[in-house]
């Protein structure tokens, strides 16, 4: 087997690239993949907590690079998953603690035993952002219905271009269908229409995405929740899977109800 | 303004991005922009008379490809005059 290596990256921060991370690496672990997930964040490390793996670290990626650690001692097994792995990032070290080179040889250590290998890349366009893209096969750009986000997510596809990674696609966070239906949201056609890429899946807005990562449970596990369902949707669509797009503007529970009885729907 | 009556924003966040991402794209300031529009229709005014309020000049995009259009109505030639 050799695996695609998957990195997730935004620009902007804050728009759920870690959550993605979790959430795509647990439906692909659900389906069978052996997966290994990469903390690309260096000094800022937050996959661990939402992945709900905290606990379990012991060395991180800048101790395989300095040779503290061989790299199977720095993958930290899933709880639920065995066939799911976590490189922690380091803490209390800073981005230039990695180099690109270090990440494609890690990746390439990786490659020959797993399916899919996801790094969580960190906000801006500068070294941590390099490194992170530097070992991947594809790259997922993730930004939300929102001017700024929209701008920064330009900008590194932009730099993807310049770099020639091939077959970047879209992943839109965050959508509230009732406001896009009352025009005070970009829609998803706006989005595409402005970057010009593929979209490979639209997340709704969904507390269930918060309540997971209190529990560091990502919510693909929760088969009702709509952002879950995106999720599993997006990971089958990775596998290369034809899945039609969700229709988000299906009005389920309290809030459909009440908006269909005020006639606002 | 009312809660009903105000100008939905979408539309206003689309055009505003439009803008910003011709000029992220490009590396150009809009001033840089509108220099390099005078310095065109100068340019072109060298060698033929045209209208420079009819004259439209605008960077568009189909997906990621940029291209800078240009429509110079001609005035044509009154010889003698
Ligand atoms: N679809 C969503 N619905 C609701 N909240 C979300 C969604 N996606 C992400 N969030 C929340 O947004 C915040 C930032 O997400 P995170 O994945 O940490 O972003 P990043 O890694 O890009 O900085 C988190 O609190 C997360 O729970
Ligand atoms: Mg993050």
């Amino acid at each position: 087997m050799t695996a695609q290596v998957i990195t997730i990256t935004s620009g902007k921060g804050g728009v759920g690239k870690t959550t993605a991370v979790a959430n795509l690496a647990n439906a692909l672990a659900i389906d069978g993949k052996k997966v290994v997930c990469i903390d690309g964040d260096i000094g800022l490390r937050n996959l661990d907590v939402v992945m709900g793996l905290e606990n379990r670290i012991v060395y991180d990626i800048v101790d395989v690079i300095e040779g503290r650690c061989k790299l199977k001692q720095a993958m930290i097994r899933d709880k639920h998953y065995p066939n799911m792995h976590l490189i922690p990032a380091a803490q209390t070290r800073d981005k230039n603690a990695v180099s690109p080179s270090d990440m494609v040889r890690i990746c390439k250590e990786l490659r020959g035993d797993s399916d899919f290998i996801i790094i969580d890349s960190p906000a801006g366009i500068e070294r941590g952002f390099r490194n992170a893209i530097a070992p991947a096969d594809r790259v997922l750009v993730v930004t939300n219905p929102e001017v700024s986000a929209v701008r920064d997510a330009d900008r590194v596809v932009g730099i993807l271009e310049a770099e020639e990674k091939e077959n970047t696609a879209l992943i839109l966070n965050r959508l509230n269908p009732t406001l896009v239906k009352n025009n005070d949201m970009l829609s998803a056609e706006d989005v595409l229409d402005l970057l010009g890429i593929q979209l490979i899946g639209v997340v709704p807005e969904d507390e269930s995405v918060l309540i997971g990562s209190n529990r560091g449970a990502p919510v693909v596990t929760d088969a009702k929740s709509r952002a879950g369902q995106a999720f599993r949707n997006i990971a089958k669509r990775i596998q290369g899977q034809d899945i039609p797009f969700m229709d988000l503007d299906q009005q389920n529970g309290l809030w459909g109800a009440i908006q269909r009885l005020t006639g606002r729907k | 303004m009312g809660f009903f009556s105000r100008k939905r924003s979408a539309s206003s966040a689309k055009e505003r991005l439009q803008l910003v991402l011709v000029h992220d794209r490009t590396d150009l300031t809009p001033s840089q922009l509108k220099s390099l529009k005078n310095d065109l229709l100068k340019a072109i005014s060298k060698y033929i008379e045209i209208d420079p309020d009819a004259v439209q000049i605008e960077i568009e995009h189909e997906g990621r490809e940029q291209r800078l259009v240009a429509d110079i109505p001609l005035r044509n030639a009154t010889r003698g005059k």
